[in-house]
């Protein structure tokens, strides 16, 4: 049957709870277009045919074959164009460098789109409002209080807040510090977050 | 939220032209931050308040730097532009949600707006939403479209990319009387019907028949 290889990529995607990237599925890619290829080809010699000798009873399979190549075309894009959205949404979560797990599921095409997303997006940070800018993936969620209590995880070193006071990041100590100078260190895996 | 904010800069504000007071300033970023975090579709750009507030936020961090060290007043200001610097960033972080997932009607949308109209997107957000345009259709060409049958090296992003669908429901709160409002019938069966929106109350309805009014600030998503 035509395009179940296309309908395979797709189901793949589906497969995969939301937020993961699977590896780049480049041998399916591949055989969707070699069949377009294929169907193109064999619609060619179809169509030359139906006009140099009016066979209409040709018409009814070059149609049949164009509809393929129509899905064909839409399950592709549809397979990467969700696989951007999946790499965007790495960009806000783990920010602007990758681990190298997920980098490895990616083709090089895809690095390059996210390279250029995250140069598009720092422009755009860049230039909001006034010389400095805005980190908008800052504060993703309200602030609930200004010090929060949190454990190191690994060794950070020296750590000066605000008022200048430097305290010392050692592994497994807990502090209890203001939110705004933690945010990213949390992010990066340095500090914990301790609920209580 | 916005009480703290005053006292403060009730003092910086009179150099400034403008006769928007800081109180009511932050009331215009809320309001705005709601209505584009409920409606299904990108509403006008806000960036003469989105300027304002970070000209804001820069002038109690310098105010800040002032206080001395262990004062009750300076960890209630700091806690309150953690606040404000949070809805500015969801804010805009919202509006470019929108305009990722919807990027060719955005697009679309904007450069078919005649001179004069006010325009959708900032000129930082337009910019994004060309590169993002670009990025995709480059990077869709380089992986596969070139490896097609000639009369397939192309896509519609217009119409393969999904448009914000403006027959949602939202919740909204009437700020201004409206008398009026037609709602169109949601089954064949249904007639249409015209409702008076008093203010004050709220309602449920479908996105598409507020939208002006939205626009115009009659009523406030919530």
């Amino acid at each position: 049957m035509f395009c179940e290889k296309s309908i395979e990529l797709i189901r793949e995607l589906q497969r995969i709870s939301d937020g993961q990237l699977p590896a780049f599925n480049e041998d399916g890619i591949r055989q969707v277009l070699e069949e377009m290829k294929a169907l193109y080809e064999q619609n060619q010699s179809d169509v030359n045919e139906a006009k140099g000798e009016g066979r209409s009873d040709l018409i009814p399979s070059i149609k049949l074959r164009h509809c393929c190549l129509l899905r064909n075309q839409r399950c592709v894009t549809a397979y990467l164009y969700d696989r951007l959205l999946r790499i965007r949404a790495l960009r806000w979560e783990y920010g602007s460098v990758l681990p190298p797990n997920i980098r490895f599921h990616m083709c090089s095409e895809e690095l390059q789109w996210f390279n250029q997303y995250k140069k598009s997006l720092a422009n755009f940070m860049r230039s909001v409002g006034g010389e400095e800018g805005l980190d908008i993936t800052q504060d993703m969620k309200p602030p609930k209080s200004l010090y929060i209590e949190v454990r190191c995880l690994k060794d950070h070193g020296e750590f000066e807040i605000d008022d200048g006071t430097i305290i010392l990041l050692k592994k497994n100590s807990q502090h209890f510090l203001p939110r705004w100078k933690c945010e990213q260190l949390i992010r990066q895996g340095v500090l914990e977050h301790v609920m209580s | 939220m916005s009480a703290a904010l005053s006292d403060e800069g009730s003092d910086q504000n009179d150099s400034q032209e403008d006769v928007m007071t800081p109180v009511e300033l932050i009331a215009k970023l809320e309001e705005a931050w709601l209505n584009e975090k409920f409606s299904p579709d990108l509403l006008e750009n806000k960036s003469e308040v989105v300027e304002c507030v970070m000209e804001q936020l820069t002038h109690m961090e310098a105010n800040l730097q002032r206080v001395r060290k262990g004062d009750m007043k300076a960890s209630l200001h700091r806690m309150e532009i953690d606040r404000i610097r949070f809805v500015l960033s969801s804010y805009l972080r919202s509006r470019l949600q929108k305009i990722e997932k919807f990027f060719p009607h955005v697009l679309e949308k904007e450069e078919s707006r005649a001179d004069g109209d006010p325009s959708y997107l900032s000129p930082e957000e337009y910019a994004f939403a060309r590169e993002y345009l670009a990025n995709t259709e480059t990077y869709l060409k380089a992986v596969a479209l070139r490896h097609m049958p000639p009369n397939l090296q192309t896509v519609a992003l217009v119409k393969a990319v999904p448009e914000p669908c403006l027959d949602s429901f939202v919740f909204l709160r009437v700020k201004e009387r409206q008398d009026n409002v037609m709602v169109e019938p949601e089954t064949d069966d249904q007639r249409e019907y015209v409702v008076d929106l008093e203010e004050g109350s709220q309602h449920l309805m479908r996105y598409r028949t507020i939208a002006p009014l939205v626009s115009t600030g009659a009523v406030h998503l919530i």
